[in-house]
């Protein structure tokens, strides 16, 4: 973690006459925080840009008049003008973080874009747009993206005078009139998919224009599963956004819940026992781990190749039970909870772990030998699905599916969160950027989470699993970052009064790949699509909220 | 070559018997299953997985029902692609405003005689989510359900006992 970009950044800005207010967090955050006028919203985006920085989130968030006027440079905002959007984007280089917001006021919300800096800022904008009514002056793209037709266009889910029952009058219409790019010419058709798939997976819409077997374009419809975490977080006491935070995508639940309470603990500087640190990273290994394993086998099967399929699906299922036998519950959902984890584990769960482990290791590496070697999977995942490293990080993408196009970034290793400070973390990269490529990184993520799981048991401190959880006072927030299974993983919270979560906003890293999967599957056959899109496996739900 | 059919000889076949402790129930559910399949769905219980909302987790734990463990072709029960090959729609929630119409039509095209399974605790009663601007919560708060499989999510076990126990107690 380097944080010289940061200050070489503020100073260059500082030149410029741009006004920057440093903030400084309730708790432990290690971000840097700053506050922008609404004006230099844009330029703050495009020197960052300049400076190879990298756009992580963006999200929105209402806040108390005097609240606002502490983030505002002048506190320009008066009481009669009643409440205020704030607007935070997050940004990242060489490990180090830095989440930067400005003020609008509610009655005209509007604010440039950072899109043309950023692509991985175009959707979370419309979302901020659907959800808090935030227009982006120069934003390529007016479209809506989270909302469908289940509230107004001039309504806004996260205002205040929202309720979260809604206005519900009856059954919601299905979104049929949604703006597709269309194509046109000889030969030119469309395919539409979805939402309802054909296998067992979440559902979605892609509309796809395609010549003969050969996919031009294809368009994401996203937003089908949106459930309001956002809004039905509010209100919530800690444990209660802990559980909820398990649910944002069921295949994360470590990952979101360890973020979510990440993020708590920080707002509250609240400290959790070692042991907890080494559990839930432990947790976090096995999901990573499982999901591995079921995702390669899944990758096989829409290629055809039922053999690994099956391999991969047994080797995931011995994992998922010994994760359910040492934790109670097969993806060790509700384990981490506010102020450490619930659930401890004995000797004979570390040592049938270690066990296992040994025994899964050579049986992983021979079916990777087998496939390696296999003329027919050789055929159909070399060069499919190619996304180059300048398109990577182009999209901002993460995970596997940026370091198997070169993007070599790991929070890890490069942001360390306890206990992986004090653990040796392999982060496998490769540039060939196609589904081999993403099922290799995924190969040696899975020999590296071994490698941890080893390190975590080596050295498991004794004591306490959790401590009390203390509410902190009103105004207390906090960030979250965690490395899940699908890569950087971002959670910020703000508490109100009494303990309450004012602000939820989860942000699962499928944000930063789905935009990836319109591209790499461009010149692909249609028939290719499915081991595509498995081998991007991007969540529905996480993506939705 | 080689390595494939050797690997395939040395792990042998893992499907699992029904748990022993169960032994009895399930053996009366799988004969009745073996009776209803046959009286009602020609001898195939065909199902069609709608997530209607879920946060993937049901999904997880009905993918592992094909893994060889469990391997549930062998009760004659396999996952179709399209509702209109479907005897049993198997539905997870809570069922969010945005799918409430594609669960609709999914539904409307399931061919009489349909079965509908609420899975998980979202599913069978809106769970974390409960009825919200954006969620409908319940299963049934959409389209009939004639069972219920509750859990969060609930394990492959349970979701076979359940798809058995719905086929079982339908009237033909």
């Amino acid at each position: 973690m380097n944080e010289a970009w940061i200050d070489a950044l503020l100073e260059l800005l500082a030149q410029r006459g741009i006004p920057v207010t440093p903030l400084s967090w309730s708790g432990p955050t290690p971000t840097r925080l700053i506050s922008v006028e609404a004006d230099d919203w844009g330029t703050l985006a495009r020197e960052i840009k300049a400076a190879d920085g990298r756009w992580v989130a963006g999200f929105g968030d209402w806040i108390e008049p005097r609240a606002a006027r502490q983030g505002s440079r002048d506190g320009g905002f008066g009481e009669d003008r009643g409440e205020n959007l704030v607007i935070n984007a997050c940004f990242e280089k060489n490990g180090a973080y830095l989440l930067a917001r400005t003020a609008v006021e509610r009655t005209t919300p509007l604010l440039p874009s950072h899109t043309p800096a950023f692509a991985a800022a175009d959707r979370p904008e419309r979302h901020t747009q659907d959800m808090l009514g935030v227009a982006f002056s120069d934003h390529p793209d007016a479209r809506r993206w989270t909302r469908h037709q289940a509230w107004k266009d001039k309504d806004f889910p996260l205002r205040k005078n929202f309720p979260a029952a809604g206005q519900v009058t009856g059954p919601t219409a299905p979104d049929d009139r949604y703006r597709f790019l269309a194509a046109h010419g000889l030969g030119v058709y469309e395919i539409p998919v979805g939402p309802v798939h054909a296998g067992i997976i979440e559902p979605g819409h892609f509309r796809f224009q395609a010549v003969g077997e050969m996919v031009l374009n294809l368009e994401e419809h996203l937003g089908y599963v949106h459930k309001g975490i956002e809004k039905i977080a509010e209100g919530r006491d800690a444990d209660g956004l802990a559980r909820l935070a398990a649910r944002v995508s069921g295949d994360t639940t470590v990952a979101h819940g360890w973020a979510a309470c990440m993020a708590m603990e920080r707002a509250a500087g609240h400290e959790i026992p070692t042991r907890a640190h080494a559990l839930r990273a432990l947790m976090c290994e096995r999901e990573r781990v499982a999901n591995h394993l079921g995702d390669i086998g899944a990758i096989l099967n829409d290629i055809a190749f039922t053999f690994g399929f099956y391999q991969f699906g047994r080797l995931r299922e011995d994992w998922t039970r010994l994760s359910g036998q040492s934790f109670g519950h097969r993806f060790m959902m509700d384990r981490v909870i506010p102020g450490g984890v619930s659930t401890g584990i004995n000797d004979a769960h570390r040592s049938a772990m270690l066990h296992q482990i040994t025994k899964m290791r050579p049986d992983i590496q021979g079916l990777m030998a087998i496939i390696d070697d296999n003329a027919s999977v050789e055929d159909r995942i070399d060069t499919t699905g190619y996304l180059s490293p300048e398109q990577a990080k182009g999209f901002g993408a993460i995970g596997y599916v940026g370091r198997a196009s070169n993007v070599d970034f790991d929070v890890r290793r490069d942001a360390p969160y306890a206990p992986y400070d004090r653990l040796q973390v392999n982060v496998p990269v490769y540039h060939y950027g196609d589904v081999a490529a993403r099922i290799k990184v995924r190969f040696h993520e899975i020999l590296a989470s071994f490698e941890l799981i080893e390190q975590i048991l080596a050295s498991l401190p004794d004591g306490l699993i959790a401590t009390a959880w203390r509410q902190p006072p009103a105004g207390a927030e906090g960030l979250g970052m965690v490395e899940g299974f699908r890569g950087e993983i971002l959670t910020y919270v703000r508490f109100g009064e009494d303990g309450r979560i004012a602000r939820f906003y989860p942000r699962d890293p499928s944000w930063l790949t789905w935009p990836a999967l319109e591209k790499l599957v461009r010149d692909n056959i249609v028939p290719d699509f499915p081991v595509c899109n498995k081998s991007v496996n991007g969540s529905y739900s996480g993506h939705d909220l | 070559m080689l390595r494939i059919l050797s690997k395939i000889q040395r792990i042998g076949i893992i499907t699992e018997p029904m748990p022993a402790t169960d032994q009895a129930v399930l053996e009366q559910v799988g004969q009745q299953l073996r009776d209803r399949v046959g009286e009602q769905f020609g001898g195939s219980l065909a199902i069609r997985e709608v997530d209607a909302g879920s946060c993937n987790g049901c999904e997880l734990e009905i993918h592992a029902l094909n893994n060889p463990y469990y391997g549930i072709e062998r009760f004659g029960v396999h996952f179709v692609a399209s509702p209109r090959h479907a005897d049993m729609l198997l539905v997870t929630g809570p069922v969010s405003r945005h799918m409430e119409a594609a669960l609709r039509r999914t539904y409307d095209a399931t061919p009489e005689p349909k079965l509908v399974i609420a899975v998980g605790e979202c599913g069978a009663n809106g769970g974390e989510f409960g009825v919200s601007y954006a969620s409908c919560g319940a299963v049934a708060n959409v389209i009939p359900v004639d069972a219920v499989i509750r859990g969060c999510p609930p394990t492959p076990l349970n979701l076979m006992r359940g798809i058995l126990e719905a086929v079982a107690k339908r009237s033909p």
